[in-house]
């Protein structure tokens, strides 16, 4: 059992849980995760990454998007109320050294993974340069945060609501063409890092992905998360979340990623989620 | 073997009952009662239900099995049974109808006799070495040693006064146990026995290793685990749950910051291996251990009360020749799976599973393909499982092991067409502690190196079960489970 000690909502389906878990908080390293079961028994277990984590206080964050019925079902959950289950930290922390200069890449809900890591990053002694995308303005969560640690910031949002009308991988390009970049790290939806991946091969920078694979155990022992990097197989929750994006086949991956979509469709209809979580947001107003 | 009603089996035993004279049974008279088969649900109607599929001897039925032991004098038996239970001793008290003390006599020896009952691979232990069997030149009908004491262990369950065994007075020492398998739980409770204090970590949920998450409800019901597991509780072990040994605390800070005195590793053999074929990651291939997981742990066999998901194709083809792969390809016929093939590289005779579920699987409508081997996986435009093309295999000469090593027919291939595929190839070593902790010793499989105290190559730290022995059974890990608990009490008596 871990206590929600508290909820905020960051963007329409975006929330933030800090939850009690002295032990996880103690030796969480940036980059790992933790694998939740909002109720005993039937529920679903999910892996979320550690976003923030307060030893003193014994606690770790979460941010998270409803995405379908686990993540829903974690949203309807209200400060007090306890989660049943929680497993971490999990994964292997990414690799922070003094690189020189890094770009944080951050799509979607792929910016809560990346905060923790540009954190690091910078106290590492790195330039960090963050580019952050969204399909919309509204969507955008952690801007303020992610400012603050930048060195350079650049927004993009695909509809131009706000910051640059691109892609991130515009802009991604441009610094590579600038040159002088030692490494990129990349988390969000996998089209994105298959593609930012694209972008950097030609100018042999370094360029890591955080893969979000489906998992279920998250201890390496289903092989349900496998994926291919380097023509070999590698399991992403003992072996990763974070990979050479050089080298992972991300087409496969996404095919995996959409396994149990007919059965997760059954379970909850798009607008059947969005009617559920504003809902959410109109009981805390 | 055909399917006998279970209410016929009753019968038969208890005409046979009253018409055998016990007083003055000589050996042959012993030779001539029929081994009494299992009664078990009807095969069409369990296929589509998860409830247990052996049902237990009837009342008659153990007293004939039992009558069946010729109460060797040097007990061959014990030799093949890898904790040594007073086979003879307990067989003798349930043909007297004291089923207490028969229980009371697996127990000096067994932690879980109503687990072991059900999932002991006899054939290949106890009961290969009976003299019943030996006489009657087949192994199947050696005395049915496991169904005798799945009764007995059940009788005294279901009278609902297990015995708590004695706890010595609190010595002050603090062992950690890591894993809850068969290993973890025997070694628990046996240095809980001697007074130490005990903290029991395990990564999942819930407790039981793979008995909880591999090994299906339908041959082992998870109440019986649960009582169990209740036992252990009661004798004040301490559990953590979610708690990964490596990740959530490195095992030398257990040692070395968190005060434990000993530390016993039981963490399994939980690694799926994959062939290495192409389209292995096609959408529809899973290990057995996911399709396992998803099903027993995760209650996907429940679908409307259950958020996770599992994988239901129409034709499922299932990879491999062990207990794990029969379990996956009953549980997939019971999640809603029309035809399911086993696909094996040798022949029946080399299949490692136990017969019994050879059997059963059979009766269900299993098809089993014999000297096959998959070569690829063949997906449509979606990447969804399409078909599995398989390659034809003759016994060739007798490998390191003494089984004929199979050998590809060239130009044997064919294709089934298939929309789901389920790898159960055997499990590999956990890497997670040896990797987190470089003073224990493993050798090239992974596997913790232990000496025949259970001691690993780090001090205070012993090891045993699947981590140790590489994929093995329930009666064996516990087994080691109880020697380094001996080796753990003896520690910290010093
Ligand atoms: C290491 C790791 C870290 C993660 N960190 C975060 C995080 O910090 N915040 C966050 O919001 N999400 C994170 N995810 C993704 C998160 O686990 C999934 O969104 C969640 O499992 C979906 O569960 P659901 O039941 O709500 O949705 P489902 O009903 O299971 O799925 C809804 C939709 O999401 C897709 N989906 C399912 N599982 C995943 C997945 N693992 N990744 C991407 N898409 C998926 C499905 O294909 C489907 O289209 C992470 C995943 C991994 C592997
Ligand atoms: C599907 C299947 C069917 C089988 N059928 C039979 C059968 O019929 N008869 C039979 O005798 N045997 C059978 N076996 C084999 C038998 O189950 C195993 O040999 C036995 O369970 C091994 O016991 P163990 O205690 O060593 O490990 P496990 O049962 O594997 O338990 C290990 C436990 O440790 C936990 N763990 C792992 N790493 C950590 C960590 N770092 N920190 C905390 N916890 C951790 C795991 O989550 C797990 O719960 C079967 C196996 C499978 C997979
Ligand atoms: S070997 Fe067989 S017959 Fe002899 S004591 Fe053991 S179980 Fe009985
Ligand atoms: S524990 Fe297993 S091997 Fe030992 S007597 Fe019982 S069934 Fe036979
Ligand atoms: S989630 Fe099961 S092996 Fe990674």
């Amino acid at each position: 059992m871990s206590r929600i000690l508290r909820k905020t909502q960051l963007s329409r389906d975006v929330f933030r849980m800090e939850l009690e878990a002295p032990e996880i908080a103690r030796e969480r390293k940036a980059g790992q995760f933790v694998i939740v079961q909002v109720d005993s028994d039937f529920s679903e277990r999910i892996p979320l990454t550690i976003a923030d984590a307060d030893e003193e206080i014994g606690s770790i964050s979460i941010i998270f998007q409803v995405v379908g019925k686990s993540t829903l079902k974690l949203a309807q959950k209200s400060t007090g109320e306890s989660v049943e289950n929680i497993l971490g930290p999990l994964g292997m922390p990414t690799h922070i050294e003094n690189f020189g200069t890094v770009v944080c890449v951050g799509g979607g809900i792929g910016v809560a993974p990346m905060h923790p890591i540009a954190q690091a990053m910078k106290k590492a002694g790195n330039k960090v340069i963050i580019i952050m995308g969204s399909r919309t303005k509204e969507l955008l969560i952690l801007e303020d945060e992610m400012r603050a640690i930048a060195d350079e910031f650049i927004i993009c949002t695909d509809d131009g609501s706000y910051g640059r009308k691109d892609l991130v991988t515009i802009p991604l390009k441009e610094l590579c063409e600038r040159g002088g970049i030692d490494l990129v790290v990349a988390i969000g939806p996998p089209i994105m890092m298959k593609f930012c991946a694209e972008t950097t091969r030609p100018y042999h920078v370094k360029t890591y992905a955080s893969l979000n694979t489906i998992m279920v155990d998250g201890t390496g022992m289903c092989g349900g998360c496998r994926v291919t990097v380097g023509g070999q197989t590698k399991f992403v929750c003992v072996d990763g979340p974070e990979f050479d994006a050089h080298q992972v086949d991300f087409d496969t991956m996404m095919l995996r990623l959409r396994s149990y979509k007919p059965q997760e469709q059954e379970a909850n209809h798009r607008c059947h989620l969005q009617e559920a979580v504003d809902k959410l947001q109109e009981q805390s107003k | 073997m055909t399917y006998i009603p279970a209410e016929k089996l009753k019968e038969e035993a208890e005409q046979l009952l009253k018409e055998i004279d016990f007083n003055n049974l000589k050996p042959k008279d012993r030779l001539k009662i029929p081994m009494q088969e299992m009664p078990a649900q009807e095969p069409v109607a369990r296929g589509k239900n998860i409830q247990e599929v052996a049902l237990g001897y009837y009342e008659a039925q153990v007293r004939l099995e039992a009558e069946r032991c010729l109460q060797c004098k040097n007990a061959p038996c014990i030799k093949g049974c890898p904790v040594a239970i007073n086979i003879p001793g307990f067989i003798k008290a349930a043909a007297e109808g004291d089923y207490q003390k028969s229980v009371n006599i697996i127990k000096e020896s067994s932690m879980l006799p109503a687990i072991c009952g059900r999932v002991c691979p006899q054939e290949t232990q106890c009961m290969m070495e009976c003299t019943v069997g030996k006489s009657l030149k087949d192994v199947d009908k050696s005395v049915a040693i496991g169904r005798i004491e799945r009764f007995v262990a059940d009788w005294e369950r279901e009278q609902g006064k297990m015995s708590l065994p004695h706890i010595a007075p609190p010595t002050g020492k603090k062992v950690a146990v890591i894993g809850s398998g068969p290993a973890g739980l025997t070694a628990a409770a046996d240095v809980r026995k001697a007074g130490h204090e005990v903290v029991l970590f395990e990564a999942f949920h819930k407790l039981g290793g793979v008995m909880i998450y591999g090994i299906p409800e339908f041959r082992l019901p998870k109440v019986i685990l649960d009582k169990e597991i209740e036992n252990l509780l009661s004798m004040g072990v301490e559990i953590r749950k979610n708690f990964l040994v490596g990740r959530t605390r490195k095992l030398s800070d257990l040692i070395e910051k968190d005060g434990f005195d000993a530390v016993f590793v039981g963490t399994g053999a939980g690694l799926p291996n994959f062939m290495n074929i192409e389209g292995e990651s096609l959408v529809g291939v899973s290990s057995a251990n996911e399709f396992l997981t998803r099903a027993n742990l995760m209650r996907a066999y429940e679908p409307e009360k259950a958020d996770t998901p599992i994988f239901t194709g129409k034709r499922t083809a299932v990879v491999g020749g062990g207990n794990v792969a029969m379990d996956a390809a009953r549980m997939a016929l019971r999640v809603g799976a029309e035809e399911v093939y086993v696909v094996y590289r040798r022949t029946e005779k080399e299949m490692p599973a136990r017969r019994e579920e050879v059997e059963h699987a059979k009766e269900e409508g299993i098809k089993f393909m014999f000297l096959t081997s998959p070569k690829r996986v063949i997906g449509d435009d979606d990447g969804k499982v399409k078909a599995l093309e398989c390659v034809k295999y003759e016994l060739g000469e007798p490998d390191d092991s003494g089984r004929r090593r199979p050998v590809e027919i060239k130009g044997s291939e064919f294709i089934l067409e298939m929309d789901s595929v389920i790898m159960a190839l055997g499990n590999s070593s956990n890497p997670l502690i040896s990797q987190t902790t470089p003073e224990i010793n493993v050798n090239k499989w992974g596997n913790i190196l232990a000496d025949d105290t259970q001691k690993t190559s780090m001090e205070r730290v012993y090891a045993g079960g699947d981590i140790v022995l590489g994929a093995a059974t329930v009666i064996l890990a516990m087994g080691e489970g109880r020697k380094a608990a001996e080796s753990i009490n003896k520690l910290l008596a010093e």
